[in-house]
């Protein structure tokens, strides 16, 4: 079991790392968005290997499903045909040393740090546990969300929409 | 093992993330972009829910409310890419420069 453990973890990490490099640096936005869905579905496959199965098959249904559609739907719809011309942009040092002088100062914190943790206890359900955290202790942010939602749909179609003096 | 393996992971993903919404001269690989850094955010979450919290799993039920909060502001950012491109027919972030003096 360990070694289906390791080999899937490996495998999925190493999808997921190479996708992102590819969301940022292939010159296809296409492409970016199409590996963008591979990565979360590799996501949710980590999240599995992490005993998460309800967010895991939360992450393949709104991500995938949903966000990864939106993107590519604005794709087909904001397409300019004259790409600039990218030649003329000066290298991006500044972002370049902050992301990296983060990213090592992250791992340097990860590796010498003397992480405490539990032993793990085997929990069946995942479901029931957090349907239950939902509606005792989280039930205020719960009914929020749905307010949020609720907002966001009609001010995206509010802001999308044509406006009715074009048509 | 597998705890810092996943923590390096999710490291990763957000620096690569930052990386693209500064740098990038398209705005919906910026947004693209942005919905990496809310996924490493949910794999840190969900690890740390999985070693440390493994009987109340508070963490995936935050993790559950970043997801409905990024389709959420994926939704309206695309709305505003859509209105902006209908104006000023570009995508480079780098010309969304109206609100300058």
């Amino acid at each position: 079991m360990e070694i289906v453990q390791s080999v899937s973890s490996y495998t999925l990490t190493t999808g997921i790392l190479l996708g992102c490099l590819g969301i940022i640096l292939l010159p296809s936005i296409v492409y970016a968005a199409f590996l963008l869905g591979a990565v979360f579905f590799c996501l949710a496959g980590m999240y599995v290997l992490l005993h998460a199965d309800f967010v895991a098959a939360t992450q393949v249904l709104v991500y995938v499903g949903a966000i990864n559609v939106l993107i590519l739907f604005a794709i087909m719809l904001v397409n300019p045909q004259d790409a600039p011309a990218r030649a003329l942009d000066s290298p991006p040092i500044v972002p370049s040393i902050a992301c990296i002088g983060l990213l090592g100062l992250l791992i340097q914190m990860i590796i010498t740090t003397a992480w405490i943790t539990p032993p793990w206890t085997p929990e069946p359900n995942s479901l029931l546990v957090i349907g239950g955290h939902l509606f005792s202790d989280c039930l205020l942010p719960f009914e929020i969300l749905s307010l949020v939602l609720l907002v966001a749909l009609v001010g995206a179609i509010v802001l999308a929409r044509r406006d009715p003096a074009e048509i | 093992m597998l705890f810092q393996s996943c923590l390096l992971l999710a490291a990763g993903m957000f620096c690569i993330g930052l990386y693209g919404v500064l740098t990038s001269r398209n705005v919906v690989r910026v947004l693209m972009s942005l919905e990496l850094l809310l996924n490493a955010v949910n794999l840190n979450l969900i690890t740390f829910s999985n070693f440390v919290d493994s009987h109340e799993m508070k963490g995936q039920v935050l993790a559950l409310f970043v997801i409905a909060l990024a389709a959420a502001e994926a939704a309206i950012g695309l709305a505003i890419i859509l209105s902006i491109y209908r104006n000023q027919r570009t995508v480079d972030p780098n010309q969304f420069n109206l609100l300058k003096w």
